[in-house]
């Protein structure tokens, strides 16, 4: 399980570096984003364009990651792909986060901070 | 103690290559070892055999995923994660639909029954999110003629994948 991240004025994005999020590596996942949450700025954008396949496991690794940042903090998604953005819309998940069309949107007006 | 064995030892394939020349139908026995791994590669046998239907995005992300669900269920529950049962997968497909039939000796569905897998109120604050509970939904959502069956220790789970999709 690979998260790389980068820092902006304010925000951090985390890029999913794997193509899924399934039953092998879904508690991972949720150990590595609560450390990336826990030490994060105020918004933190998911970018899960690298992901093909999404399980439900995988689906609730991402609302745990969610359950888990700090009440001041958002955590939102950006590009999902179509097999990912399914899973979401059957369990009606994708009312629950602030999903943007892909990172560069999410991102647009940020400064970066590095 | 068993040794922990990730490699595709237990794993068998064998295509149904009579059926395979005729209009992309076909069929796929897979007997897998009960553990997330397997699962994972057990997935993309099936997608490799499966390849000659030109299946779209779409309807393989479907099969892909409603197949996972009931793997993973059959792990976690049928066999409650402690790696020592096998699954096995009857896949019969032709260009319009596939059945599948999957089979374990693990425990029983709870009641005898397929769980409901009713949509969860979302409605809630972030902290009373379900994290869990999403699988069976999916599987509903998805699936037609969903059938299960307890015999001699044995569970049997049917059901129905039509594609949507022309190609």
């Amino acid at each position: 399980m690979k998260l790389n991240h980068k820092d902006f004025d304010n925000a951090r994005l985390v890029t999913i570096c794997e193509n899924r999020i399934d039953a092998v590596c879904a508690i991972q996942f949720k150990d590595e984003m609560r450390k990336l949450t826990d030490a994060g700025p105020r918004r933190v954008v998911l970018d899960m364009s690298q992901v093909e396949f999404l399980d439900s496991s995988g689906l609730g690794a991402v609302v745990a990651a969610l359950k888990a940042k700090k009440a001041e903090q958002t955590l939102e998604l950006a590009s999902l792909q179509p097999a990912v953005q399914k899973v979401f819309h059957l369990t009606r998940m994708d009312t629950v986060f602030a999903i943007h069309d892909n990172a560069t949107s999410a991102m647009a007006g940020v400064a970066d901070a590095s | 103690m068993r040794p922990e064995k990730n490699s595709d030892v237990s794993t068998c394939a064998s295509l149904g290559d009579d059926y395979n020349h005729h209009g992309g139908n076909g069929v796929l026995r897979l007997i897998i070892p009960a553990n997330d791994r397997s699962v994972r590669r057990g997935l993309q046998t099936i997608k490799s055999s499966m390849s000659n239907l030109s299946l779209s995005q779409d309807d393989w992300s479907t099969v892909e995923l409603v197949i996972a669900e009931v793997l993973n269920n059959i792990v976690k529950h049928a066999y409650s994660a402690s790696d020592t049962g096998l699954i096995e997968a009857h896949l019969n497909y032709s260009k319009e639909t596939l059945d599948c039939t999957i089979i374990d000796t693990g425990h029983s569905m709870p009641n005898g029954e397929i769980p409901k897998g009713a949509q969860i109120d979302l409605t809630c604050d972030i902290a009373d999110l379900p994290e869990g509970g999403f699988g069976w939904l999916l599987i509903h959502q998805l699936t037609r003629e969903l059938n299960y069956a307890r015999r001699a220790n044995q569970n049997t789970l049917s059901f129905r994948l039509p594609f949507a999709t022309e190609h």
